[in-house]
């Protein structure tokens, strides 16, 4: 037990660091590659907190679809001469002030909480991916349904969207 | 634990003789005899190569990023070792009996993407960036079959637990835990009511068990070839364009990782696709009446001597996967850029699709 | 013992580091990775809830969120290769021809 908090707080610390340096990095690059640390490590929490379905889905999804998604972008929307891709920062002031406020409000509002019907163990089901699965295909069919659709439309979107069209001049 | 006590050491070994396999297989193809020179029939041609790597310099060109040049053959190594932790390698010594089993490794193994991304960025060097461009651009599309060809044996064995597959597909079904009541028909027909489940052998395998998975472990071939990188799909690495695509300026020790993690890779989607079609390490022999073969090659779960017949069948079908693999990239040219994509999004994504379909029909008359 | 606390705490962490990403960033891409922070700290609030939940509603809901955030991310990126057609640029403060 002992040692899966361990593991707990170290992933979180990752997690945590790792996302302040996508914040603090002005390389775009760099601020990609910090992120792919902080989900692998997001997705360590979730093996942790039990749900290892969606801990795997979280890697093969964000990690190996978005994010290189992402990266792919970034070579495509800046000129490749060389120089270091830097980003330029503006409302400095601003975003920290709103990140660190709604960061004490919320943490104020979850210490003064009282958990302790949700922290109250109770027998899980043995086989996860099972309950999943059927969940999937009964209770939740409609949804599941409507997500397909809508990364249906969302593919066919992204294609029309970013297809190659003659520019009107004026 | 089997991944690094057994898995390690083996990579290792395996590589070295690979290369040398690859050498001779490539020089009977061509009709020649390929390395002779050091030690008898050339045996010794790989050990020298390697010395030679390792005592090479470790380059780093002076505009390179060095955090990223120096992490990429880690990352890529890593991500791709990863996967061997939850095969499964004998009849009782598994790596992580993990619920998730396969789905964790496909979605490990699409890690080494990053490494690559990396290496191709951090080079600085057009070869190296056109290289890894392409290489993931290769890899993410391919991902898509092998996933759905995957997702064809999950259906019919309904698991994913490579272990509970690899039990199923064997003369022990019985054995384990959640099978104890289960059996095995001809090519899965319940209604032909011929039951194979002591015949054993290969009439128990997946190929065998549901005969739709056959095109499914074709596909399933081509794509893998394509995720390793291996030719007619190697455009990565065409050095005819791309000098040697995004490892071309890696030298020595680097350099050595990433051919490693390359041949691990082959080995990785060999042994794969063993346990997912080829019956994992079950014996290819069948019971026949009184000649109880399967039983006498199968060994029970937990002896020594299960342990060693189950090593040695899943370890030398895996081989005979790597010598088609190495077949293949001395017969086939290599293909152009788009041919390759249309191959992937035009032929072998939408087949998939339909023997996914298929296996859907075909589980139906399993139950 | 990990409590649902630990996960509330990490996941507003994300979510607030997520969010002043997404206000001080120009680079538009760097704002969608802001994005997709804070939805990773919001799932990771679903998985603290059902970690004592046997129906695992909670984790049902993150792998929705999972697929809707995948879905966003095609098109948003597909939004902004077009816009860097366009304008030749990839800030997001620089397209301003509807500022009268």
């Amino acid at each position: 037990m002992n040692w899966t908090i361990n593991m707990f707080y170290f992933f979180g610390l990752l997690a945590v660091i790792s996302a302040l340096g996508v914040l603090f990095t002005r390389n775009v690059l760099y601020a990609t590659f910090f992120l792919i640390l902080s989900f692998f490590s997001v997705a360590s929490i979730y093996v942790l907190g039990n749900a290892s379905f969606i801990g795997v889905t979280q890697l093969l999804i964000y990690v190996g679809g978005i994010l290189i998604l992402m990266i792919f972008g970034l070579m495509l929307t800046t000129k490749l001469s060389g120089k270091v891709l830097v980003t330029e920062s503006h409302n400095k002031r601003m975003g920290v002030i709103l990140g660190v406020v709604f960061f004490s409000v919320l943490s104020f509002i979850i210490f003064s909480a009282n958990f302790e019907v949700l922290n109250k163990s109770v027998e899980m089901p043995k086989k996860m991916i099972e309950v999943i699965g059927v969940d999937l295909m009964s209770k939740y069919l409609i949804p599941f349904e409507i997500a397909a659709i809508l990364l249906l439309i969302a593919l066919i979107g992204a294609a029309v969207i970013s297809e190659k069209r003659k520019e009107i001049k004026e | 634990m089997s991944t690094l006590v057994f898995f390690l050491p083996f990579l290792l070994m395996y590589t070295v003789f690979a290369v040398y396999a690859e050498r001779k297989i490539s020089a009977f193809i061509q009709d020649r005899y390929g390395p002779m020179e050091v030690g008898k029939y050339g045996w010794y041609q790989t050990v020298a190569d390697l010395l030679k790597l390792i005592q090479k310099e470790d380059i780093i060109p002076k505009n390179a990023n060095k955090t990223l040049f120096m992490l990429a053959p880690i990352v890529i190594f890593t991500a791709i070792f990863c996967g061997f932790a939850i095969l499964p390698l004998t009849s009782s010594w598994v790596g992580s009996l993990s619920q998730n089993g396969v789905y964790f490794l496909i979605a490990i193994v699409s890690l080494d993407v990053v490494g690559i991304l990396m290496a191709g960025w951090g080079a600085n060097s057009k070869y190296s960036l056109l290289g890894s461009l392409r290489a993931v651009a290769q890899i993410i599309s391919y991902e898509i079959p092998v996933t759905l060809s995957v997702l064809c044996v999950v259906m019919i064995s309904q698991s994913l637990s490579l272990q509970e597959i690899s039990y199923q597909q064997s003369v022990l079904i019985n054995v384990f835990p959640d099978l104890e009541s289960t059996k095995n028909f001809l090519f899965g027909i319940k209604t032909m009511a011929i039951d194979v489940t002591a015949w054993g052998g290969f009439f128990t395998w997946n190929i065998f068990r549901a005969p739709v998975l056959i095109p499914v472990a074709v596909i399933y071939f081509i794509s893998t070839l394509a995720e390793s990188n291996r030719a007619p799909f190697d455009l990565p690495e065409a050095e005819s364009e791309l000098v040697a695509g995004f490892h071309t300026e890696y030298s020595g020790f680097r350099w050595a990782i990433i051919m490693l993690s390359e041949y691990g890779m082959m080995l990785l989607v060999a042994i794969l696709g063993v346990i997912l079609f080829f019956g994992s390490w079950n014996t290819p022999l069948p019971n026949i009446g009184n000649i109880t073969l399967a039983n006498w090659t199968t060994g029970q779960p937990g002896t020594i001597i299960g342990n060693l017949w189950s090593i040695l069948w899943l370890i030398s079908k895996a081989m005979l996967w790597v010598m088609a693999q190495m077949w293949v990239r001395w017969t086939y040219p290599r293909l152009r850029i788009d041919q390759l994509m249309n191959l992937s999004w035009k032929y072998l994504t939408p087949f998939a699709i339909f023997l996914i379909f298929m296996s859907g029909l075909w589980r139906l008359l399993m139950i | 013992m990990i409590t649902v606390q630990h996960f509330l705490v990490i996941g507003i962490s994300l979510f607030s580091i997520g969010l002043s990403i997404v206000v001080i960033k120009k680079n538009a891409i760097l704002v969608l990775l802001g994005v997709e922070l804070m939805l990773n700290g919001a799932n990771v609030n679903l998985i603290g809830f059902s970690i004592n939940d046997p129906q695992i509603q909670g984790q049902i809901f993150a792998l929705f969120v999972i697929v809707v955030a995948a879905a966003e991310a095609a098109v948003a990126l597909a939004v902004v290769v077009r816009m860097y057609q366009y304008y030749a640029t990839s800030n997001v403060d620089e397209p301003n021809e509807l500022k009268g």
